[in-house]
């Protein structure tokens, strides 16, 4: 189980204060699909980023299985089992996707073993674990690895920012499938309708604030209803 | 062979015994071992300033090991070897240096190599660096490259830890349709200083050069990358000066592109900075530790 008790954020911009995120109190209960929707600048990211210790609290605790993780660097959580998927992948100079996958699932993989990881993407391990993590693949190809990392390491809380984002017309159909069929807790931060009908509960965010938590009955038709200023989204980070 | 010297031989060109087909191991300023084969023949020359390696038209797919070691302090090597590289031919040529210097006086190697390439021919070259021992370790690379039309010369090279001071000089002359691409790594630590320059004369139409180094400069360490590019003709020329920045460590670029034709077409690129946030980042949230992680990323730039 994942608890975040209390936790605040803020940045500052010349000289001024901002809180992106206030007093957020949430509990992800374990092998549960949630998803975190909420207008741009909400703080959604901010959250998900949080949670994997991308950024620093101002206040607040965030438990994994009643341990507190609140203070613990990126690495130790990690290892701890939260994985991450990024919005936008990282590319780096002169780093294969196979290597990667190796430190993501921490083992050697042999051809097979990537092609468990990498089919479940729809990618053929054998084009593409030699390949360089870099420009020389495809916004949709690298999100799509990206994804299969994230899914590649043994973790209790699997979080996903956007994964939808950038993804290619493969991917968008097989995304569902893809979340559905993991059994541990899932949290997943997207807009989009067809991944927010897969969730257990969906986490409202507004402002920093979480507006509402609740099934999906309950959030979407609010969703609709909410005013396209605030689907505009707020001035802030997210 | 001792100890040190298979352990030097190992790091510089990966072999763990003699090799197989031609090669011409030199220890400390003499010939330890030497052989020809029927289509690579190894002379040396007459007034014992080095070697010529001739390879016969149409050799294909076969690698010379030229490698050299030096073993002890208080001592500087000149060797100028000359490459005769026949039409038609594709060969492996592996270079390199190891200093093993124990003692507390500098040890130095200077390899002028010059290549030859015949039309048509095509040249993988691979020279590595290494160093280890107490005392100052100096390797000071000439390397002169001649290409005639549609030849074609890979050049890999790779400085790491080890060596204090090194002055590396690359020039290069292309004929009509030849094409050259030179990767080059380098890594330096300490107080360990590194000065490459490349002069690229493309001086037949439709030749091309792709010149990359990937510099990694760590502790106090410095570095600087001078690049000449001139284009004569109907060409075209890259080159790519990319840099990782640790500690207090300096790297300089300097870049100068002659396009002297209107029909030249030169580029330069360069990027010096720290290691990227987001690629530590990333490496962390897969579980490996901030050095770990450091470790990675640069060894994928240097040998990725």
């Amino acid at each position: 189980m994942l608890k975040i008790e209390n936790l605040s954020c803020s940045v500052f911009e010349n000289g001024r204060e901002i809180e992106i995120l206030k007093d957020i109190n949430l509990t992800f209960q374990d092998k549960k699909l949630y998803v975190i929707t909420g207008p741009n600048g909400s703080g959604k990211s901010t959250l998900v980023k949080l949670i994997m210790g991308i950024g620093s609290l101002k206040q607040g605790k965030i438990f994994l299985d009643d341990k507190d993780i609140s203070n613990y660097s990126i690495d130790s959580r990690a290892r701890e089992g939260i994985s991450f998927a990024f919005q936008k992948p990282v590319t780096f100079k002169g780093i294969k996707v196979g290597k990667l996958l190796d430190i993501a699932s921490e083992k050697n993989n042999t051809i097979s073993n990537s092609c468990e990881y990498l089919s479940k993407v729809g990618l053929c391990a054998r084009n593409y674990k030699d390949r360089y993590m870099d420009e020389s693949l495809s916004g949709g190809e690298l999100k799509r690895i990206e994804l299969a990392m994230a899914l590649s390491r043994p973790a209790k809380v699997y979080i996903f920012d956007e994964p939808e984002a950038g993804i290619d017309l493969w991917s968008f159909d097989k995304l569902s499938s893809l979340f559905s069929g993991i059994k541990e807790t899932t949290i997943i931060v997207s807009h989009q309708k067809e991944i927010l009908k897969l969730a257990d509960e969906i986490i409202l965010l507004s402002n920093g604030k979480v507006e509402k938590v609740g099934k999906g009955s309950e959030i979407l038709p609010l969703l609709e209803n909410f005013s396209c200023k605030k689907l505009r989204g707020e001035n802030g980070q997210d | 062979m001792d100890k040190i010297d298979k352990i030097l031989l190992q790091q510089i060109a990966d072999l763990h015994k003699i090799p197989s087909g031609a090669f011409n191991i030199r220890k400390n300023g003499q010939v330890l071992s030497r052989n020809s084969t029927k289509e690579i023949e190894i002379i040396p020359k007459k007034d014992g300033s080095g070697i010529n390696i001739k390879i016969a038209p149409n050799t294909k797919n076969k690698s010379v090991h030229i490698p050299v070691i030096v073993t002890i302090g208080n001592f500087s090597d000149t060797v100028c070897n000359d490459f005769y590289i026949g039409e038609n031919s594709d060969v492996t040529i592996i270079a390199g240096c190891g200093i093993d210097n124990p003692t507390c006086n500098s040890s130095q190697h200077s390899g002028i190599h010059s290549f030859y390439l015949k039309p048509n021919s095509h040249v993988r070259y691979v020279e590595k660096h290494y160093g280890q021992g107490e005392g100052k370790k100096i390797l000071n690379p000439v390397t002169n490259l001649f290409l005639d039309e549609n030849s074609f010369m890979e050049m890999e090279t790779l400085q790491i830890e080890g060596v204090d001071s090194s002055i590396r000089n690359t020039n290069a002359k292309l004929k009509q349709n030849a094409k050259l691409i030179v990767k080059e790594n380098l890594l330096t630590a300490k107080d360990q200083k590194v000065k490459t320059n490349f002069k690229i004369t493309l001086a037949g139409k439709n030749s091309s050069a792709d010149i990359v180094s990937h510099s990694v400069a760590k502790d106090s360490s410095s570095q600087k990358f001078v690049s000449n590019m001139i284009g004569k003709t109907e060409c075209f020329g890259h080159v790519e000066c990319d840099g990782i920045l640790l500690d207090d460590a300096k790297i300089i670029s300097v870049p100068r592109i002659s396009a002297l034709s209107k029909d030249s077409s030169l580029v330069h690129e360069a990027a010096i900075g720290k290691i990227a946030g987001d690629e530590l980042i990333k490496l962390m949230t897969l579980g490996l530790s901030e050095e770990d992680a450091e470790k990675t990323i640069i060894e994928g730039f240097l040998m990725g």
